[in-house]
């Protein structure tokens, strides 16, 4: 193990490097661009055997990585923003095809208005399509959930891709130290690949990415229901073998203070770093409050939530993303799962700061009780 | 119950769909009027036309391209 100071776009690209993929179909755009930099160094090093396809959008890209992992080998890609929403078409047939493989999203805005800042509405509006995504704190964690991600998404309980989700520039383009685990430890953890459902070998024929009529259609996607139900719990033990071999822990979702507090922020990625930091502050104050930072968007983990909110008397949920017309996305699911009074705010779009004043702002209104059940904040007035 | 992914592990097994329920308008051919240019087989997009010009209504999805291709007006689209 040897530890050095890195940006999590680099965590991501090592992580894919100790996961041995065999086909990385990748194609830049900020800003992920270093990921696919590093990993074509990585395969012109020699340093991971796998074939690197230059290709021409991010359509391509993702539609050779389903042809590749209907081969049955392991695949890595990464794109961002734009370029994720090139893929949304393929995204769908790569989790009906139950491919799978793993995509690191360097979160950004949508154009129009063009920006490249972060914020998470890129993942967010890829949430129908059948991908398990989860969101990551900080470099490490990025690293880390790479390596279980492939894990998770293998489990023939599961068999849906994973879409690993960092915040763009914050996270993708700062450094922080990060431990990279030994190439001997994650071979135990995460062993090749062995594709039982959908491989290539002339001695097995098979057709896959088939018409379903009528008949078979409702039942197909039914499975993948049951196979996004089944993840929850191998998220869980993937995280805790993790843990294991190499002592650092996860969850579906991560609390902090949560146990007394009457007010708790309910958040994802990198935001969730500055609300520690103001709940600790708040709580110098004497101010009962907490943290539940959510690693699992998709599956939505409800009893984790559940447990760890059913002390309090109200959530604040901050969103980097709206969905038009109703709030947050993140928001409009606990409003419909978790049985809490809950607020929302949205917060940080197009790479807007969220400052710590922010913060303080969101649980003064929480506390008081919002005017409205959505708030957007930090907009300049004329 | 269907594999995961909709798999098909079995090759050769869209015969066992038979797209011949698909159909509205059925082709009946007359022989008599029959000049065995074999235009039908030949534009047949199904392959539902054989070399003895029988037509294959398990497959034949009615979509009249023989009718419409035959020079001597020998195969009328019915009502099913």
């Amino acid at each position: 193990m040897i530890r050095e100071v890195m940006t999590a776009n680099k965590a991501v690209a090592e992580a894919a490097r100790l996961a041995k993929p065999q086909v990385i179909p990748v194609y830049p755009i900020t800003p992920q661009t270093t990921i696919s930099e590093y990993l074509a160094q990585y395969v012109a090093d020699e340093k991971i055997d796998a074939k690197y396809v230059k290709v021409e959008s991010e359509h391509s890209a993702i539609s050779a990585a389903v042809g590749a992992s209907a081969t049955g080998v392991r695949v890595f890609t990464a794109t961002s923003s734009q370029g994720l929403m090139l893929m949304h078409e393929i995204l769908f047939a790569a989790a009906g095809m139950r491919t799978p493989f793993v995509l690191a999203d360097a979160n950004r805005a949508i154009s129009a208005p063009l920006n490249i800042w972060n914020d998470q509405q890129d993942s967010i509006a890829q949430r129908d399509a059948g991908w398990l995504q989860i969101y990551v704190e900080n470099a490490q964690e990025a690293l880390d959930t790479t390596l279980m991600a492939y894990k998770i998404s293998e489990n023939p309980k599961v068999l849906l891709p994973s879409m690993v989700c960092l915040d763009g520039f914050i996270l993708t383009h700062t450094v922080e130290p990060v431990e990279i685990p030994d190439q001997e430890p994650v071979d135990e953890f995460l062993p090749p690949y062995k594709a039982e459902h959908a491989f290539l070998d002339p001695k097995n024929p098979m057709s896959i990415g088939n018409l379903a009529d009528p008949d078979y259609y409702l039942e197909a996607r039914h499975d993948m229901q049951v196979a996004m139900e089944n993840s929850i719990e191998v998220i869980q033990q993937t995280c805790d073998e993790f843990a294991e071999i190499f002592g650092r822990k996860y969850g579906l979702v991560e609390p902090y203070k949560t146990e007394d507090a009457e007010i708790i922020f309910v958040a994802m990625g990198s935001l969730c770093s500055t609300i520690r930091v103001i709940v600790d502050q708040l709580r110098e104050k004497g101010e009962k409050v907490g943290l539940l930072k959510i690693r699992a968007y998709r599956p939505f983990p409800v009893e984790a939530i559940d447990e760890a909110v059913k002390n309090c008397d109200k959530l604040a949920v901050i969103d980097k993303n709206v969905t038009f017309g109703i709030g947050g996305a993140l928001y409009t699911d606990i409003k419909a799962k978790i049985h809490k009074d809950a607020y929302g705010f949205i917060a940080g779009l197009g790479g807007r700061d969220i400052t710590p004043e922010a913060i303080f702002e969101v649980y003064e209104k929480t506390k008081n009780v919002p005017e409205k059940e959505v708030t957007w904040i930090g907009l300049k007035e004329d | 119950m269907v594999n995961i992914g909709c798999v098909i592990t079995t090759p050769g097994s869209s015969k066992n769909n038979k797209t011949g329920s698909w159909r509205t308008f059925k082709p009946i051919l007359d022989k008599e009027k029959c000049i065995d240019c074999d235009n039908c087989i030949v534009f047949c997009p199904d392959s539902s036309v054989n070399k003895q010009h029988d037509i294959d209504y398990d497959y034949c999805k009615g979509c009249g391209i023989c009718a419409h291709e035959c020079p001597s007006d020998a195969i009328e689209m019915v009502k099913e």
